[in-house]
């Protein structure tokens, strides 16, 4: 068996004192989709963040390994050219910084670090286009600002274009169908699909089974206080939409 | 504080009075006699008055200026350097050290009988032009009575009734000898519907010692528009004072934008009074600020008549040791019934030792209106700089793209464009790794 590309082993972390992260264990393998399910609070989002390389978050114990190498030990930007994409659960509003310059100054950067010359202005504009049809989002985002006055659903969009435009080799979508109607959902389920691939891996945090239906999930996994419990194949998503989270804890603990 | 340095003012008025343009008119002698006055008995301000509590001008009132007598050689590639491009279509008149230089100068034709002329030209050939704008109107304060008392040279605008300028009219004054001091002044008149844009623009050499001293006053007729843009760009170790002061006629528009860019000192002081119901003004402004440099803008907004609306956007990036400083005013009057006002400061400290002051203000004496202000001082946002770096942004682009995003908000409303693309130049010169940016581009 290849080795895994994420190796998240032990891993602990704290906010302001607190500990929120209490040991999580998880391997990813390229060409894997899992899924990070759990009650609120319990600490997903912290470890999706921790692995994006938010410094707010003390990594007080464990270790991740990304590709076999320190993940903890590089930069935020450095991770995202090494491949590690977040989509965030509030993506943040930036006024005065359009979408486009956005989106230009990460693929270059992202292109720099490959070892490729920078996309000139027709060929980023082309890439741009095809990409934002994907998401079924139309050209006026683009000279927006990042986010600035976008409903719920469009900001949830504009992370799966981002997503697509960096082209990662491992994304972690941190509630991307929260806060979708049908239509939207469907939409960045098909984005999501349309990246699927044998080189990619994806970690999906949901709380509900309605976007596993569309994008199958290899691994399901419940995070609760701070730790993974338990791990299955996707019919434990049916189950915990069944039977909600208690009966997972009340065995954890 | 500082008996000599002042005495050091009155004196030279003792020997320069008679020369100064304009001598021999007896308003306008009198005028300067009862400024210098003013100035004899108040001297300088020091740091005790509440309105100078932050700014310390110590260091001006010890250094001894004159004003010089010739102004030194500037050349126009250095006067073109400081325009906003070859191809602009504006009026301008160039000052270099207090004194007008029409070899410089483009004032061009303007339309229907308006005018841009050196003021020492109308003072000294037909003084009764400007007997009724200059007469009665004493500028508050120890500086605005230093520069009504020496005042000589400047610029009168002046746009008759119903006449719309098309270009603005640019006023460079410029500063190129060391220990130089200058007090323009500049007279803007626009009669009942009349339209124009002015751009006042402060700049000096580097490594000079001097002192801009200026007063602008502004007659808004009814109905009519005015534009005005400060551009100061002062060498980096001038003092600049200056004292904008507007009297606004029925439902006139005033938008204002103060750019304070240069200078070891720079204080603006804004007064708009809305004399008349239907008012409308805007006060922008940007303060950019590094080093040990220091600069303060005063702001005061007085709503005197029914249906008046002002909107106040100001907002500081201090990096260095430097400070900034803004107190904003807004008094509604008791006459002043639905008035609509909206004051906001906000400043981004770049460094640990950058301070800013911010001290924004309502004082209402009338029952129906609408009033709001907020001020802020913070540093980058940490949420926004993590979600450019989690695209692969380098941090260094990332916090020069929220700083230059945090200016844009005011560089944003400057109409005119090629001043806009130029404080959108100077932005990418000056800021942290600004370069970054269109090298990103
Ligand atoms: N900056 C912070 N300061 C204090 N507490 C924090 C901070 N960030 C997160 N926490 C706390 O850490 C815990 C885990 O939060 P996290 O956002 O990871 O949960 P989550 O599993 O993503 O929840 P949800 O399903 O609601 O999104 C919560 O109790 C939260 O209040
Ligand atoms: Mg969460």
């Amino acid at each position: 068996m290849t080795a895994p590309l994420l190796s998240i082993k032990g891993l602990q972390a704290s906010v302001a004192g607190k500990p929120i992260l209490r040991g999580v264990d998880l391997e990813v393998r390229a060409g894997e989709v899992h899924a990070i399910m759990g009650p609120n609070g319990s600490g997903k989002s912290t470890l999706a963040q921790v692995l994006a390389g938010r410094e707010s978050f003390e990594v007080s114990g464990g270790s991740v390994l990304y590709q076999g190498r320190d993940l903890l030990a590089l930069a935020p930007e450095e991770r995202a050219r090494e491949g590690v994409f977040l989509a965030f659960q509030y993506p943040v509003e930036i006024p005065g910084v359009s979408n486009v310059y956005l989106l230009k100054a990460a693929v270059n950067a992202v292109r720099k670090h490959r070892g490729l010359a920078p996309l000139d202005a027709i060929d980023f504009l082309k890439l741009v286009r095809e990409k934002a049809k994907l998401v079924e989002m139309g050209e006026e985002f683009l000279q927006r600002s990042v986010n600035e006055g976008f409903s719920g659903g469009e900001k949830k969009r504009n992370e799966v274009l981002q997503m697509a435009m960096l082209d990662p080799k491992l994304a972690i979508l941190d509630e991307t169908d929260s806060g979708l109607d049908i239509d939207a959902l469907r939409v960045v389920a098909n984005g999501v699909n349309a990246m699927r691939g044998p080189e990619r891996a994806m970690v999906l945090v949901t709380h509900y089974q309605r976007l596993l239906d569309y994008v199958v999930p290899d691994h399901v996994h419940v995070l609760a206080h701070g730790r993974i419990v338990r791990s299955a194949g996707r019919e434990l998503a049916l189950e915990l939409e069944e039977r909600g989270y208690g009966w997972i804890e009340a065995q954890a603990a | 504080m500082s008996e000599q340095a002042h005495a050091a003012f009155v004196a030279d008025f003792g020997r320069r009075a008679a020369e100064l343009p304009g001598g021999g008119t007896s308003w306008v002698e009198r005028m300067r006699r009862l400024a210098l006055e003013q100035f004899a008995a108040s001297g300088f301000p020091s740091r005790h008055e509440e309105d100078w509590k932050y700014t310390n001008v110590e260091p001006l009132a010890r250094h001894r200026f004159e004003a010089p007598a010739r102004p030194a050689a500037v050349s126009a590639q250095q006067v073109a350097a400081l325009g906003f491009g070859a191809d602009v279509r504006e009026h301008l008149l160039v000052f270099v050290d207090g004194h007008f230089a029409p070899e410089l100068s483009r004032p061009g034709a303007l339309p229907g009988g308006a005018s841009a002329t050196s003021l020492a030209q109308v003072l000294s050939r037909e003084p009764a032009r400007l007997e009724p704008y200059l007469a009665g109107a004493m500028p508050s304060g120890a500086f605005g009575a230093l520069n009504t008392a020496f005042a000589a040279e400047g610029a009168f605008v002046h746009v008759p009734r119903g006449v719309a300028l098309e270009a603005p009219v640019r006023l460079l004054y410029l500063s190129a000898s060391a220990d130089a001091v200058t007090h323009p002044r500049t007279v803007l008149v626009l009669e009942d519907g009349a339209q124009a844009s002015v751009i006042e623009q402060y700049a000096g050499g580097d490594g000079i010692v001097y002192f801009s001293n200026a007063v602008t006053q502004a007659l808004l007729g009814a109905n009519s528009s005015l534009t005005h843009y400060k551009l100061q760009q002062e060498g980096d170790r001038a003092f600049h004072v200056a004292a904008i002061g507007l009297r606004q006629g029925r439902d006139s528009r005033f938008v204002s934008h103060s750019l304070a860019l240069g200078a070891s000192l720079a204080r603006t002081d804004i007064g708009v009074r809305l004399e008349a119901s239907g008012c409308e003004c805007a006060l922008n402004g940007l303060y950019l600020a590094g080093g040990s440099q220091l600069t303060d803008h005063h702001t005061r907004i007085d709503h005197l008549q029914p249906q008046g609306r002002s909107r106040e956007f100001y907002r500081g990036i201090l990096d260095g040791r430097s400070r900034g400083v803004f107190a904003g005013s807004v008094v509604v009057h008791p006459d002043a019934q639905k008035t609509d006002a909206h004051l906001a400061n906000h400043n981004l400290l770049l460094s640990r030792g950058a301070e800013a002051d911010t001290k924004p203000q309502l004082e209402i004496y009338a029952d129906d209106v609408k009033c709001a202000h907020g001020a802020t001082v913070g540093q980058l946002d940490e949420e926004m700089l993590f979600y450019l770096r989690s695209r692969g942004i380098p941090a260094e682009l990332g916090g020069a793209l929220l700083t230059y995003a945090f200016a844009q908000d005011v560089v944003g409303r400057i109409a005119h464009a090629p001043l806009r693309a130029r404080m959108a130049d100077i932005l990418i010169a000056r800021l942290p790794e600004g370069r970054l940016i269109r090298e990103n581009a």
